[in-house]
């Protein structure tokens, strides 16, 4: 376990290097560079912009940048909001909430219902089940998501009027209910693509681990097929279901922008959205990189929990 | 269809096998019937429509579909939304189309490169791809259209550096595992240079996953198009595409709810054609793969 631990850090370690190069990179490709924050104001002259090149040491080699700007991101110091001044890491903190509630929440929403439809398609191949999953999950891959969001709200604020049609809750009512009735068309909106994702993998693991000898021991011993499914095949095809759902994190997150900005969501989707508006590249930068580092530690956890659970990784 | 010519006899193509398995996969037929009229739709549609993606009718604002001559409705100017609807395709899928060339483009030779080589310099390759992969594309894009003025051609360039990475990844596995056959022995031997075996005889059998990806990329790249332009980031009016066509119809969405719905059922139905033909290609031409 410890040697996999080792490898399996190092691994993220690294990939962790190559995503601050590429950020850095999309930070020097921003209009007027780490500069932009002073570009913007009237008052200053290219006197005072050479004068402040020279204080914030741009006129070092880019390596020497890279390495400042590094090591600054490693102790927590990620610049200041061109808006109103507060720390990057402060002004993402205040946004995470909001976003980790709609995407916990869809992503539960999708693990049920693709599991289910997943395993019915396996168990079920080739009827009519297994058909429509197949072309369903293919029509709600192709569909944008916020036109999705954009139906639903039609439909079901504007038209039925079940559901609010955007905001994470109605000023002056804080309750739980008034919480979740906000939640569960965007939620929902959300999850129709990974819904889509889980059940053809959930289908595919279904079938790989229905194939192994340890079905066949089970079904020898006499048990019912509906113990075998529950107890012997699910079990393993969700397995690998653990390492997805780590792979899934930046399509979650690309899902959890939009969806927020068509629900005027308050989460660091929308807030990423208002900050380009408002040319605030501190905080632009600061989400793209937390977002990354978001996406690595959720893969990492995923393999991790997947060596716990299964003997066959950590020690092979 | 000449890509699929390439691999089968070189007479009487239509009859081979991949011909054949494609042709019987009727959802592919259908994105293949669905394409071509969409596409016929956009070359041809603006010549007979009766009025132009441009005209401005103020007194015709907000028309709802099937209004006199305006088949689709019109928007908040009184432009005809059949008109805009195909100009758009127009520019959605010939961004969408372009995007996939090039980054099948520096895919297949990140690949290549990386499966071929191995060593550090096939490990930096692929880690770079696992980096590119780490952000969530719409967050890495939305920051490159903020720097970069996105012109047409720009968004293209930003669409395609965002998603060369699958290819790049399936072209490693491939030329990988063909690395030590023995045509590519057999050619060492000869004394052919590592270029020469890498796009000559290599890259030619790992066509099939190539295509197959190609075909998925198109979708992909419609959809990440119409995301960043329905956010405003992406192609800018009054050149209209699918996603721009989108960016106002939130606050209209109450009294005129036709100006959201038409465009994205256009995007849906492009995308969901690319993906069936994306899926017929890989039952045609045997690619293995785990993907949906």
């Amino acid at each position: 376990m410890r040697g996999f631990l080792l490898n399996r850090l190092s691994q993220s370690l690294i990939l962790l290097l190559i995503v601050s190069l590429i950020g850095f990179l999309v930070l020097n490709l921003l209009p007027g560079g780490p500069l932009a924050q002073f570009g913007l104001d009237p008052s200053m002259t290219q006197d005072d912009l050479d004068r402040l090149k020279e204080q914030l040491g741009l006129n070092r080699p880019l390596w020497m940048q890279y390495l400042d700007w590094a090591w600054r991101l490693l102790q927590g110091d990620w610049g200041h909001s061109f808006r109103d001044g507060a720390p990057v890491l402060a002004v993402i903190g205040r946004h995470v909430f909001a976003t980790l509630l709609l995407m916990g929440t869809s992503t539960a929403i999708a693990i049920a219902i693709g599991t289910w439809i997943g395993i019915r398609g396996a168990t079920h191949r080739y009827s009519l089940f297994d058909h429509l999953a197949t072309i369903g999950a293919m029509v709600a891959l192709s569909i944008p998501t916020f036109w999705f969001g954009l139906v639903g709200i039609y439909i079901f604020s504007l038209r039925l009027g079940w559901v609010p049609a955007g905001n994470m809750y109605t000023i002056g009512d804080g309750s739980v209910l008034n919480y979740l009735h906000h939640l569960i068309l965007p939620s929902i909106v959300l999850s129709l693509v990974h819904v889509a994702i889980w059940s053809r993998y959930m289908r595919t693991a279904t079938l790989d681990a229905i194939s192994q000898d340890f079905v066949k021991t089970a079904r020898a011993k006499g048990l019912s097929e509906r113990r075998v499914i529950m107890k012997h095949v699910v079990g393993n095809a969700l397995l690998p279901m653990i390492t997805l759902a780590g792979v899934q994190l930046p399509s979650i997150l690309t899902g959890a922008l939009v969806t927020e900005t068509v629900f005027t969501w308050p989460g660091m989707g929308r807030l990423f959205l208002d900050s380009l508006g408002y040319s605030d590249y501190p905080v632009v930068m600061g989400l793209l990189m937390f977002s990354a580092i978001l996406v690595i530690l959720g893969n990492l956890i995923a393999d991790i929990v997947v060596a716990i659970v299964d003997p066959r990784i950590r020690l092979g | 269809m000449t890509a699929l010519a390439a691999n089968a006899e070189p007479s009487r193509w239509w009859r081979s096998r991949t011909v054949r398995r494609f042709t019987s996969h009727h959802l592919a037929l259908l994105g293949v019937a669905m394409i071509a009229v969409l596409t016929l739709a956009c070359v041809f549609g603006p010549h007979l429509l009766p009025y132009d993606s441009l005209y401005i009718d103020l007194r015709a604002r907000f028309s709802p579909p099937l209004t006199g001559d305006h088949y689709l409705g019109t928007d908040p100017l009184g432009r005809d939304v059949a008109a805009r609807l195909f100009m758009a395709g127009r520019t959605s899928l010939l961004v969408a189309f372009s995007a996939m060339l090039l980054s099948t483009l520096i895919g297949t030779f990140v690949g290549v490169i990386a499966g071929y080589r191995g060593g550090w310099i096939g490990a930096a390759l692929m880690r770079t791809v696992d980096g590119f992969l780490s952000f969530p594309s719409i967050f890495l894009l939305l920051a490159l259209a903020a720097a970069l003025k996105p012109s047409p051609a720009m968004v293209t360039v930003i669409v395609a550096v965002t998603s060369w990475m699958e290819v790049a990844r399936i072209v490693e596995a491939e030329v990988r595992s063909l690395r030590e056959r023995e045509f590519v022995l057999a050619g060492r031997m000869l004394g052919l240079s590592g270029t020469h075996i890498m796009f000559r005889e290599i890259l030619p059998n790992a066509m099939g996953p190539i295509i197959v990806a190609a075909t998925l990329t198109v979708a992909r790249a419609i959809l990440l198009e119409a995301y960043i332009s329905f956010l405003g980031y992406g192609i800018q009016p009054p050149l209209p595409s699918w996603g721009n066509m989108l960016e106002g119809a939130q606050q209209y969405l109450d009294s005129a709810p036709w100006l959201a719905i038409i465009p994205g059922a256009a995007i849906t139905m492009a995308v969901t054609s690319f993906n069936f033909i994306g899926d017929g290609l890989r039952d045609a031409l045997d690619v293995r793969d785990d993907r949906v």
